[in-house]
């Protein structure tokens, strides 16, 4: 059990110094480094749960596919360090104020905070042996029975909020010249290519 | 001392697992080493050369010395480099190349590691392998690495799309993401219910066969290899993320990048190939040790691998794109359905 409490403030501790210098780092793309170890110190502690498949699939979906893309945009954004800084002290009152707010309502949510009876009691029922159920399994079968609506309602909102992705940049130039793919692959050597012996000094 | 307790449970399995990992690394690297002379002696046959020959009889410790070349260059770091994130990336990279490796069952009950989610753990390292080419482009700082980034960034997160969706039927087939369940899983098929003892017709490759064909290129997209080696495409791009690296980190990366090759023709093996299976289980066949086979047909791979670098052009980056999102992506997607619908018909899911 110890060796588990061991790892256990390992990847907390990581994962928490980590975060702080996400929001630390001069450099945005150091910071999103940061985010990148913080995913994965998070994962290490599904780990240690036993929720090894949400932790996987956190590298898989976070670091592997959405901090790509993230680290992709940051890489490209042409960030003057020097300009940021400056305005510093004129935002400090504003930044102060949101912050001060959203800290007291965190107290005030977190202070009046007690767990349902019904969620206590869930709790503290058993997990499943490991050796019995699956991770996966024990998911699939309360996501597509008991949870199947908002499941699917999920994978809607994402579905609208792609089509409204593509539908923002889809931009059809007509002027440019585009390959057709079906006429290419329907060449033949027969009409594109054509032998014809040609003497020596005269040329066709 | 040996019995206590205390040994048996915190120092013993640590030190087998630490022997067993140092047991596969060696292996590995020595396999990766001579993975790489077959290439360059295949690369060099389809274009009627002898490849290397010098170094060892039939240049066989060319690798060897490339390696010694390497170790004792001098490193060079640009000085406009982001030293710290520099440094690391061909780290990263080799690095999670090799971590891949610790859940890959050579034989029945050979892994250093065999998890319930071993499929899920080879997918989430293999995707992250991109990070190695995106933090080596950028640390740079210099534009040919930087390009080189951004397309691998776009290809690899394409291709694994396709790659998710392959795993995704296997996973519907076998019930398990166990890799020894997937290899066992092909035991008995569609071979076995037309009365055929157990043989290659039962594997995966017969029965997902459109999915085999996709999983292959897109390992060999997911992998950086020609013909969709765009990150370090000579012609327009030197070396890509690897132009301002020299000595030790660079051999880091191009081990990394041969690691993953070897890993992703291990994984065909296993996921299409039947893994340590015979390819009939009859006699002769099934006295051989189930590791040869796993190793033969991981070769095979590498060979059909190795001729698809030599005999097809590079592709233009855009046909890259098309074919991957607009080909791989609702074909993989199709089969999944495909897969689904037969496996549910026929009772057999």
């Amino acid at each position: 059990m110890s060796v588990i409490a061991l790892f256990f403030y390992l990847f907390a501790t990581v994962t928490v110094a980590s975060a702080f210098m996400v929001i630390a780092a001069r450099n945005p793309v150091h910071s999103v480094l940061f985010l990148i170890l913080a995913f994965f110190n998070a994962s290490g502690l599904f780990m240690l749960m036993g929720a090894e498949f949400l932790a996987l699939i956190l590298i898989v979906v976070y670091v592997g596919a959405v901090a790509v893309l993230f680290l992709f945009v940051v890489m490209m954004l042409d960030v003057d360090f020097a300009e940021l800084r400056e305005g510093f002290l004129q935002y400090l009152p504003i930044g102060g104020i949101i912050a001060a707010i959203m800290a007291i309502e965190l107290i005030l949510v977190l202070g009046s905070y007690s767990i349902d009876a019904e969620t206590a009691r869930v709790a503290v029922q058993p997990i499943p042996d490991m050796a019995e159920t699956s991770n996966i399994k024990a998911l699939g079968d309360l996501l597509y029975t008991r949870y199947i609506f908002f499941f699917q309602l999920a994978g809607m909102v994402l579905l609208v909020a792609m089509i409204g992705a593509i539908v923002l940049t889809l931009n059809h130039r007509t002027d440019v010249k585009r390959q057709n793919i079906s006429d290419q692959v329907a060449r033949d050597p027969d009409d594109a290519v054509t032998l014809r012996g040609v003497k020596s000094g005269e040329g066709i | 001392m040996f019995e206590s307790e205390f040994f048996l449970t915190y120092v013993a399995p640590p030190l087998w697992m630490l022997a067993q990992s140092v047991l596969l690394l060696v292996l590995l690297l020595v396999g990766v080493a001579y993975i790489l002379y077959a290439d360059r002696k295949i690369f060099a046959a389809v274009q009627m050369r002898r490849g290397p020959n010098v170094v060892g009889p039939w240049g066989l410790l060319q690798s060897f010395a490339d390696l010694l070349k390497f170790v004792i260059k001098e490193p060079i770091i640009p000085s406009g480099a982001n030293k710290g994130v520099f440094l690391m990336a061909p780290l990263v990279a080799g690095v999670l190349a090799l971590s891949a490796w610790a859940v890959v069952p050579i034989a029945d009950g050979w892994a250093v590691a065999d998890p319930n989610l071993g499929l899920l753990f080879v997918f989430a390292i293999s995707s992250l392998e991109v990070y190695g080419i995106i933090m080596g482009g950028w640390a740079s700082n210099s534009k040919y690495p930087f390009l080189a980034a951004l397309r691998s960034a776009a290809q690899m997160v394409s291709y694994e799309v396709s790659i998710g969706f392959v795993i995704i039927t296997v996973l519907l087939c076998v019930g398990s993401l166990n890799l020894t369940d997937v290899v066992n899983a092909q035991r008995d098929g569609l071979g076995t219910m037309m009365g055929a003892p157990n043989s290659l017709l039962d594997w995966h490759w017969l029965a997902l066969f459109p999915m085999f064909i996709v999983f292959f290129i897109s390992a060999i997209a997911e992998t950086n290899r020609p013909p969709f080696d765009l990150p370090e495409a000579e012609s327009e791009l030197v070396a890509g993320h690897m132009v301002e690296y020299s000595s030790t980190p660079f051999l880091l990366f191009f081990l990394g990048e041969f690691v993953a090759i070897c890993l992703m023709c291990a994984l065909t093996t296993l996921l299409f190939l039947g893994g340590w299976l015979p390819p009939v289980d009859i006699a002769p066949f099934n006295w051989i040790h189930g590791s040869v086979w796993f190793i033969l047909k991981g070769l095979f791979v590498f060979f059909c691998m190795a001729m698809v670098r030599s005999i097809v052009p590079r592709y233009r980056y855009d046909q890259l794109m098309r074919l991957g999102w607009k080909v791989f992506l609702p074909l993989s997607l199709f089969m999944v359905f495909l897969t689904a619908f037969v496996l549910q018909l026929m009772g057999w899911a």
